[in-house]
């Protein structure tokens, strides 16, 4: 890792009147690289994709993009610097058809009148192509995104993060809702963009999912930074004993042993029925 | 990328004694049905109205006393009330597409026309100057519509409810003052530029149709001047008015934008579209179809009415949704809407010719829309895969 970050955060805190949702957050993405951002549920995960993705201001910090401080007004700001953010709810909509989500926003037109034609024949071959790029095969980038089942839906949303020139790929639990092939299915899109160079930052709570692809671990817990790691300094369990806040973890399993146990005499001592 | 693969791999064969077949060992996916022509078809926003014009055309056909609906006269009769009908329903049905609804349209035809007849009865305007001003009327009226309901994200049924009663308040209040009456009479008359209302009133193909009754093959009067002269305005407008937002829905950036705005706004915001402009303009653009129409009224009449275009704004939304435009916005085409306002031009003609008691249309008016959202709702789903989505 010899070149800038592509992103990193100095610092950052984000408070919500009296709750500090962040505090001094300082990561760095470099261009090629997975970096999991793993915590449970509290820990500010979705404060800081929103930070990222210019929805929220830090209270604190700053923001820098290719090693120059920036401010994100809007999500926009963010996506013209390259950042894009494929959210949870995934910026599609249904109703309307693969490349007509694909291009929204940045339809190509044969002239730059208000009404003049959309170029629809390239459009449709420029959206299989991107996503054929990423290795998914599109049977009919006509049909409605609604068609698409979650995983198709999130290699279309990462499909076009990556051909609109991304380079800092920001991914919110895209595996969360998925099943078993599904889920692996987007891992392997998140692989191909960090080979295309981008910087991806994969947000998670599931470290099974996380573990595999993940270069670069940062573990938040109550919002804070637990650390930074390389995949080579740590292991899964340390990653799951951190992220749950370590003593956590086993005392909830000693109580549920304790119970299970208890369960057990109960039955034996109870006469037969 | 081949850790990857490794970390991603196949099962393995002990995985396999569940006799599980891969579900990348390539090939396309098996659960994935052909989709026929026919289905194809069927699932097109515009297919439920399509089917119930070919119903309804069927059944005036064999109804008794109906027939002269299809004669050259009886056809130019309901084209006309369709046509009025599809000027404003077209306008309505983008705006709908876009998530809004407008209901101060029927208003705006009253207010139009008032101000059409004021500014060339009262003021001295020449026809082209009182048509004028009631389009700049209606741009701020539009605008104004699409700015409250864009800025304080109320719903627009609320915003343009109001609207609905300011503007009709405004039409007969004004026009009493004025002139101690409801009505404004005799606009043609003594007007600089009589042209212009040809525009409106006028119609096309009159060398045609004239031809064709010389011919004998149109029925004509003793003074060989055909019944029908020609094809109205309204209907060349109304085609126009079709053609026009068929092309700018389907094949423009605006278009996309439009789908985008009513599928779901904050993704629309957020990826750049110009949500708020895009629902202003087109509450500009339901306000002049209202106008046009009030235009086209008031030259044929010659004469404006503070009562015109009493429900039309429900007529419109209707006749949207007949076609195949979903009310809750994001789905739909323009063709539908010209086939939904066909459906109502037809009906309302034939049960004049059939005979039936008028007094039954609206009872149908209320079938037909109840009916056209159920299809809509099963059409939507079916072209969402089948329930899955939202």
């Amino acid at each position: 890792m010899t070149s800038a970050p592509a992103m990193e955060l100095r610092g950052v805190s984000v408070n919500f009147g009296s709750v500090k949702a962040l505090q001094d957050i300082n990561i760095k993405v470099y261009p090629g690289e997975v970096h999991c951002l793993l915590g449970d549920n509290g820990a500010g995960k979705s404060t800081l994709i929103k930070v990222l993705s210019g929805v929220h201001k830090p209270s604190s910090g700053e923001i820098l993009v290719d090693g120059n401080p920036v401010v994100f007004r809007t999500p926009r700001d963010a996506q013209a610097l390259g950042v894009a953010t494929v959210f949870q709810d995934l910026g599609m909509i249904p109703m309307m058809s693969i490349t007509r989500n694909f291009f929204l926003g940045r339809e190509p037109t044969r002239s730059s009148l208000p009404f003049s034609r959309l170029d629809k024949e390239r459009a449709n071959s420029v959206a299989r192509q991107a996503m054929a790029d990423i290795g998914i095969d599109v049977r009919d980038p006509t049909q409605a995104v609604g068609t698409l089942s979650g995983g198709e839906r999130q290699s279309v949303a990462i499909a076009r993060a990556v051909h609109f020139g991304a380079r800092v790929l920001i991914l919110d639990e895209p595996t969360s809702a998925l099943g078993v092939h599904q889920a692996a299915m987007v891992l392997k899109f998140i692989i191909e963009a960090r080979m295309r160079g981008l910087a991806v930052i994969f947000i998670s709570h599931n470290i099974h999912h996380a573990y595999p692809v993940g270069d670069t671990f940062t573990l938040l817990n109550r919002g804070r930074n637990r650390g930074t790691y390389a995949k080579s300094e740590i292991s899964r369990d340390e990653v799951i004993s951190i992220m749950s806040g370590g003593e956590d973890l086993k005392a909830v399993e000693a109580e549920i042993a304790g119970l299970l146990a208890s369960i057990a005499e109960r039955k034996a001592t109870s006469p037969a029925a | 990328m081949a850790a990857v693969e490794q970390q991603l791999s196949e099962p393995t064969a002990s995985e396999n004694r569940f006799g599980i077949t891969s579900k990348r060992s390539g090939g396309a996916d098996e659960r994935l049905a052909s989709t026929g022509w026919f289905k194809k078809l069927i699932q097109r926003p515009e297919a439920g109205a399509a089917g119930g014009l070919l119903a309804t055309i069927i059944i005036f056909a064999v109804l008794p006393g109906a027939s002269n609906l299809y004669s050259l006269q009886g056809a130019m009769t309901f084209l006309t009330l369709s046509a009025e009908l599809g000027i404003i329903a077209t306008a309505a049905a983008l705006l709908i597409i876009a998530g809004e609804f407008d209901l101060s349209v029927g208003s705006m035809i009253g207010f139009a026309g008032v101000v059409i007849g004021l500014t060339v009865r009262e003021l001295g305007f020449p026809l082209w100057g009182g048509i004028a001003a009631a389009f700049a009327v209606a741009i701020l009226v539009g605008y104004l519509n699409g700015l409250i309901v864009v800025k304080t994200r109320l719903p627009s049924f609320i915003v343009t409810l109001a609207s609905l009663f300011i503007l009709r308040g405004l039409s007969i209040a004004i026009t009493r003052a004025v002139t101690g009456r409801t009505q404004i009479p005799y606009i043609l008359q003594d007007v600089p530029d009589p042209g212009t209302a040809s525009l409106f009133n006028g119609h096309i193909f009159t060398g045609f149709f004239q031809w064709m009754a010389d011919q004998g093959w149109i029925a004509a009067r003793s003074d060989g001047v055909p019944f029908v002269t020609g094809v109205p305005a309204s209907i060349v407008w109304w085609i126009g008015i079709t053609v026009i937002a068929g092309y700018v829905l389907t094949q423009t950036r605006y278009g996309n934008w439009i789908f985008a705005t009513g599928g779901d706004q904050d993704v629309a915001r957020n990826v750049g579209v110009p949500v708020g402009r895009v629902k202003i303009s087109l509450f500009v653009c339901t306000a002049c179809a209202a106008t046009l129409l009030a235009t086209i009224q008031v030259m044929e009449a010659g004469s404006a009415d503070t009562t015109r275009g009493l429900l039309k704004e429900f007529e419109a939304i209707i006749a949207a949704v007949i076609g195949g435009v979903l009310l809750t916005g994001g789905y739909g085409t323009v063709y539908g809407v010209l086939f939904g306002s066909l459906i109502f031009g037809l009906v309302q003609m034939g049960i004049f010719y059939t005979g039936i008691d008028t007094d039954w249309f609206k009872v149908f008016l209320g079938l037909v829309i109840l009916a056209a959202v159920l299809v809509n709702t099963y059409i939507r789903t079916k072209a969402l895969g089948g329930g899955r989505g939202r």
